[in-house]
């Protein structure tokens, strides 16, 4: 009961000391909403003005067919160039696909011969190469199956497709951003909250204030971990009403009040991880150096960014250590397709191990290394 | 005002305040030149406001100063008159750097004033032996004693020979001993630079008797000048205290007498509060508190007297348990010291050195705080609270902010705070340090209440006699060993001085081994600067700069492990674990055929080397489930009669549900799915002897630059722009707000330093160490993960130098405006993680942005670099076929260095 008392009154003057500083909320909020609601609408992973470039040697109702059908949004309108220009072209980066119709084509196409188009894609350009490339190849496919079957009289393939895509049909790419960047806007600043105030309180002296009481080194950082955690709890259940349902529009499959009660698990788990920082750096400019090393691969590899499954092995293993990564899962479930408890139980699971470990840690640090100063 | 020779700066009409707080009141003041002037008054009267206006380091809000004739407005003049001014701010080596030794230290304010190696050299020789720093020189500053500092701090100042030498509080917190030396270190300079005029502000009384010309100080506003003599003729008193009490406005000297001291009764026999036995503290091989014994009797108050750095925190912080001691032990009530021992904290109140209240709670949400902390029952906290801020006086600021309160009324809170939960005894670290002398004396009456009335003992420490004479017993304390104990009376006796402080210099100089003093003397005399005055930029003074910043980096080697291991940890994270491949992809199929015709299309999917087969689908429901789970990205639905029909050549459907929840891979699944459908349709044309319109052309994708299209070989370069961006700028990043934190930023508001050489030179190191690790990153990516470079070395060399500088200006430029070295983080952090990773064209290409994000993609170095390092990694490119990105990077940069040197003060506000 004394314990639980102190770490609620530290806990309120921890709230009170992050109220004072100003400069610290304007970042919360700024990250929450605009910064969260920018990165979010650019971030579209979709294809979107691609450039395309073209070079018609056939001239035929067919290539102008074919080229006629690569159109915005997805694509630029094509520029048409000479077969001498697509080198320099990719190289200075003008172009990310070069779609060449040789001469004949669709003399060729009619007499069954076949003949190939040749699409050059600048492959360094990764996600938007990728992508842009099937695009191309399904769209011109169906430009000249429809050719063909007109030419044939036939109306239908012997087996059609149907597609449909679960959870988010029009594959909007805003929606999965607005909710990855509230993911790690989440992650980092419970890192960095609560890592910073210890620091403070370290390099104002206030720590050693407080270790002379009759206070725990872990009642000092349950304090620290609560009052952050709800400080950030409540920023982003903001954000997840007003910014991502709000102002991106987005439906949310699952349950709020799960994904937040997952939320918190994983504040805990954040804040741990940015306490556990703090106590390995002895000043601020190391705790910010070694928070941008935490940071950086939380962001990317976790599975918010790019598919984990695809990952190689080694780099899966490791990450299952990231609360991130567990957290990011679970949310693409409940967030998307409308998981419920029974199926992100163990994602739950991992996060609360995950932050109890960090904690357990971070205090055996904290007992050893702060206390002696 | 006219300007007479004899006068060194003029004060016209000075006002300055912080905020609503008025630090002066309408000063007028005319100092006179070649002479000792001493600024005497209580803490936060404004003289440390003044000495700075004097020395240029504070912006003038209203009035006048002008120094050496010219108005110190002007920016140009302060510039040219930079060199003839030396200033030393308040606070044991403020304006130092604790990691370089005191050679680097001294080197380093020589080449701000542009002096050659040689002549810099000389000067420090001379410096050094003057002030008996010599046998320390390679020592870093942070190491050295309290007096030591100063020393230090004082021969900085000298370097350049200045014509007017300012020093705030120069011996607060400084040991006897030193200070007399300091004292008379400055007397020798005068006597062979007579010209020379000294302004020193100083809370000693008994020093401001050695002055030439006082100007007594109280709120902002100045009480009274002339000699010692005059004042105190004026005041009719025999010494400067009193007669500072005798010229205070009546209503703050009301009620303020000298503390009586009440004897102890005696109790002979009485149990010990504490008792330490040979407690010894080592960091690694310095012994900071070396077999220290002694015994405290319960209401007792005993004094621990000495110097800053002299083990008398150190010891403290063994006593109260946060620290363990490397040796001997300790007792408190009687029973062995035990730092988790919760019930004796709740005995014992302490009060740490450094006011470690928090500033941002107000004065009644402290105390409410620790009485809570302290479990006082819930119904005597508002009583108990109460009568503490009756008991201390601070009925006035209640509902102050903490940070807002003027020091000695800080310093009665603390003391407050530490008697909140009644505690037996008291341990106080320096409490009164910076305090005025009323304000000291109001609070020692307190002392004396506590420790009579109330029984506690009181364990504290002071470096000022006066108060030592108060304790009951006391312990002189020197370079971590205890040199004597007893009372006040018994340890005058014993060297037989009539002064407590003329005992302890007894005693010191009979620890330092018998000799007298090294008796340091500025015995060279120091030749006045006579070069011509060197404004505008400098390219030493900007090395000068960098030199010192890459020392200090190098003094802490866990930042410079954490830039270039980290990089190098980060790019092998990054490069594997970084992929846009998607494949490895779980699908299942719900066949309701079961013929050989749908398990024939089920395994065109399955053995297309993208997708794995999971456990087939018996259901609807199952599909959903599964689905949900995120088990499979993909399923098939066949439909009941596909192979018949196909057989009979009658339209069939094949339905495929995608896992739309991450757009990217259901986007590149759904591609996938069509394409193999295509090529499906494709093959059971053929085996029926025709060509089916899906494969009446084909396609032949080229994938440039990688032909295997593998994540790997792009992901790995790409690295390179991500890593270089982060790591520079937080480096840089605290490059600025530190010195402001830690205060040595006002060498740039004294010295002929100018904010391009100040900022270029802080640059300059944190480059040179980006592009350590970006060659390490080069040799990584091309040694071990195998990536070719197929375009020029030297175009991506160039590229890498223009975009570090480029990173580390953002860094830089963050904390140009931040205040606090947490706010210079997350500035940096918002502008680079989310520019670097969305704006940048790294995951998604440029050309799809909009809005706020396309306009920072143009501006933003990663965009350029990134198109650089792709450019010759990949496509071959060199320097011809990347100007355009090189302009970009290039214009970046100095228009980055113009908006940071915008936004830098070169004065304190």
């Amino acid at each position: 009961m004394r314990r639980l008392a102190n770490v609620l009154q530290l806990g309120i003057k921890e709230l009170r000391s992050l109220w004072y500083d100003k400069v610290l909320l304007g970042f919360l909020i700024w990250t929450l909403s605009f910064g969260l609601y920018n990165a979010a609408v650019s971030q579209s992973t979709e294809l979107r003005n691609a450039s395309i470039a073209a070079i018609d040697e056939d001239g035929s109702p067919l290539s102008q067919r074919v080229l006629g059908a690569l159109r915005p949004p997805e694509f630029m309108q094509p520029v048409f160039i000479e077969f001498a220009e697509v080198d320099p072209g990719l190289d200075a980066g003008e172009y990310t696909f070069t779609l060449h119709v040789p001469s004949g084509f669709q003399r060729d196409v009619v007499a069954g011969g076949q003949p190939a188009l040749q699409l050059n894609i600048d492959a360094t350009r990764m996600n938007e190469a990728f992508i842009g490339a099937g695009y191309i190849q399904n769209i011109v496919t169906d430009e000249i199956t429809r050719f063909v079957q007109g030419y044939r009289g036939e109306s239908v393939l012997p087996i059609e497709l149907a597609t449909r895509v679960q959870f988010n049909p029009n594959l909007n790419g805003v929606w999965f951003g607005g909710v990855m960047e509230l993911i790690n806007n989440i992650t980092m600043l419970s890192v960095i909250l609560a890592g910073a105030a210890l620091i403070r309180e370290r390099e104002h002296g206030t720590i050693e204030h407080l270790l002379v009481m009759p206070l725990t080194p872990g009642q000092i950082m349950a304090s620290k971990v609560w009052a952050n955690g709800l400080v950030v709890l409540v920023a982003a259940a903001l954000s997840l009403i007003f910014v991502v349902q709000g102002a991106l529009g987005m439906p949310i499959a699952g349950s709020r009040t799960l994904f937040l009660s997952a939320a918190l698990l994983h504040l805990f788990s954040a804040t741990a991880m940015g306490i556990l920082l703090a106590t390995v750096a002895r000043s601020m400019p190391q705790f910010a150096l070694l928070m941008i090393l935490v940071i950086v691969p939380l962001n990317m590899l976790s599975g918010g960014n790019s598919p984990r499954e695809s990952m190689p092995l080694a780099v899966q293993w490791i990450m299952l250590a990231a609360p991130t990564t567990h957290f990011v899962s679970l949310s693409q479930a409940i967030l998307f397709r409308g998981a419920g408890l029974s199926v992100v139980w163990p994602q739950l699971i991992a996060i609360a191990s995950l932050g109890a470990g960090f904690f357990g840690v971070a205090l055996a640090r904290f007992r050893r290394n702060i206390a002696v100063g | 005002m006219t300007v007479s020779p004899s006068v060194v700066a003029c004060v016209t009409g000075v006002t300055h305040r912080y905020r609503k707080a008025l630090a002066l009141d309408d000063v007028t003041l005319e100092i006179p030149a070649a002479c000792r002037v001493g600024l005497i008054g209580p803490d936060g009267v404004g003289k440390s406001s003044l000495l700075a206006l004097i020395a240029g380091a504070r912006r003038i809000q209203t009035g006048n100063v002008e120094v050496f004739g010219g108005d110190m407005r002007n920016v140009s003049y302060r510039a040219t008159i930079a060199r003839r001014i030396a200033y030393m701010p308040q606070g044991l080596g403020r304006n130092l750097y604790g990691t370089l030794s005191v050679f680097d230290n001294v080197d380093y304010f020589g080449r701000l004033f542009g002096q050659a190696r040689a002549e810099r050299r000389q000067r420090i020789d001379a410096l050094l032996h003057g002030t008996g720093l010599a046998p320390f020189r390679d020592r870093p500053a942070a190491k050295l004693s309290g007096g030591m500092k100063q020393k230090l701090g004082l021969c900085c100042a000298l370097i350049h020979a200045p014509d007017l030498l300012i020093l705030d509080e120069p011996t607060t917190g400084v040991d006897p001993l030193a200070r007399r030396q300091f004292w008379a270190l400055i007397d020798d300079l005068r006597a062979s630079r007579p010209a020379m005029s000294v302004i020193v502000a100083t809370a000693y009384m008994e020093e401001a008797e050695r002055f030439d010309w006082l100007v007594a100080m109280n709120d902002g506003r100045v009480l009274a000048t002339g000699s010692p003599t005059e004042l105190k003729a004026d005041t009719g008193t025999e010494n400067l205290d009193s007669a500072f009490i005798g010229l205070l406005p009546d209503d703050k000297r009301a009620g303020h007498r000298a503390p009586v001291m009440p004897a102890r009764p005696s109790q002979p026999g009485d149990a010990a509060a504490i008792e330490a036995e040979d407690l010894t503290m080592r960091f690694g091989d310095f012994v900071a508190v070396d077999r220290v014994t002694f015994r405290i009797e319960r209401g007792e108050i005993f004094g621990f007297v000495g110097s800053n750095g002299c083990g008398k925190t150190t010891t403290m912080k063994m006593l109260t348990g946060l620290l363990p001691p490397t040796a001997g032990h300790a007792r408190l009530f009687g029973k062995p010291l035990d730092p988790h021992d919760l019930a004796t904290r709740q005995r014992v109140g302490y009060m740490t050195q450094t006011f470690s209240l928090y500033a941002e709670l107000t004065v009644r949400q402290n105390l409410v705080l620790h009485a809570r902390l302290f479990h006082l029952p819930r119904e005597q906290i508002v009583p108990r609270v109460r009568k503490l801020i009756e008991q201390f006086d601070l009925g006035d600021y209640v509902d102050a902010l903490t940070a807002s309160l003027p020091l000695g009324i800080r310093q009665r809170l603390s003391l407050a705070v530490a008697m909140v939960h009644q505690p037996e005894m008291l341990i106080l670290d320096e409490p009164t340090s910076g305090v005025d002398p009323v304000a000291r004396d109001q609070f020692w009456e307190l002392l004396l209440d506590i420790a009579r009335r109330q029984g506690v003992t009181i364990f504290i420490s002071t470096h000022f006699m006066n108060e030592a004479e108060r304790c009951d017993r006391m312990s002189l304390m020197h370079a971590g060993k205890v040199l004597a104990s007893g009372t006040p009376a018994e340890l005058k006796a014993s060297r037989g001085v009539a002064t407590l402080e003329d005992a302890f210099i007894a005693y010191l100089e009979e620890a330092e081994g018998g000799q007298p003093s090294p008796a340091p003397r500025a015995a060279t005399p120091i030749e006045t600067d006579t070069g011509p005055t060197p404004t505008g930029f400098r390219l030493p003074r900007l090395f000068g700069v960098a030199r010192r910043e890459m020392l200090e980096l190098w003094r802490d080697p866990i930042r410079l492990a954490f830039a270039l291991l980290g990089t190098a940890l980060l790019m092998f994270m990054l490069g594997y674990g970084m992929t846009f491949d998607v494949d490895e992809l779980r699908f299942a199929v719900l066949d309701r055929d079961q013929t050989p015709e749908s398990r024939d299309y089920a395994q065109n999917i399955a053995g297309s080397g993208y997708f794995i087969e999971r456990a087939p689908l018996l259901g609807l429901d199952e599909l959903d489930a599964r689905m949900r789970t995120g088990e499979l990205s993909l399923a098939v639905e066949i439909p009941p009669g596909f192979g018949r029909d196909l057989r009979r050549g009658r339209p069939v459907e094949v339905g495929v549900w995608i896992d739309g929840g991450m757009p990217f891979r259901g986007e590149t699944v759904r591609g996938y799915v069509r394409g193999l459908h295509y090529q499906y349709l494709g093959e059971l044309a053929i085996r029926n002897g025709m060509i089916s319109p899906t494969a009446a052309a084909e396609i032949e994708p080229r994938y440039r630059y990688n032909q295997d299209f593998e994540s790997f070989n792009a992901m790995v370069p790409d690295t390179i722009p991500i890593l270089l961006v982060f790591i520079p700028a937080m480096l840089a990043a605290l490059g600025v707000v530190r010195e402001k934190e830690l205060g040595s930023i006002t060498n740039l508001y004294v010295t002929p330093l100018n904010r391009v050489e100040f900022l270029l030179g802080k640059q300059l190191p944190y480059v040179a160490v980006s592009m350590v690790a970006f060659f390490g990153s080069m040799i990584l990516a091309i040694h071990f993960f195998g990536v070719q470079l197929n375009g020029s070395f030297a175009a991506i060399t160039a590229g890498a130098l223009l975009y570090v500088t480029a990173t580390s200006g953002l860094g830089l430029f963050m904390s140009t405006f931040t205040r606090t070295q947490v706010g210079a983080v997350f500035g940096t952090v918002v502008a680079t993680l989310t520019p670097a990773f969305a704006f940048s064209g790294l995951s998604s290409s440029v050309s799809s942005l909009q809005g706020m994000a396309a306009v920072v993609s143009d501006i933003y170095p990663t965009t350029h670099f990134l198109v650089i390092t792709r450019g010759t990694f990949s496509k071959g490119l060199g320097f011809a076929e990347l100007t355009t990105q090189f302009a970009a990077l290039a214009i970046f940069v100095p228009i980055l260095t113009v908006l940071c040197v915008m936004m830098l003060r070169t004065q304190e506000k």
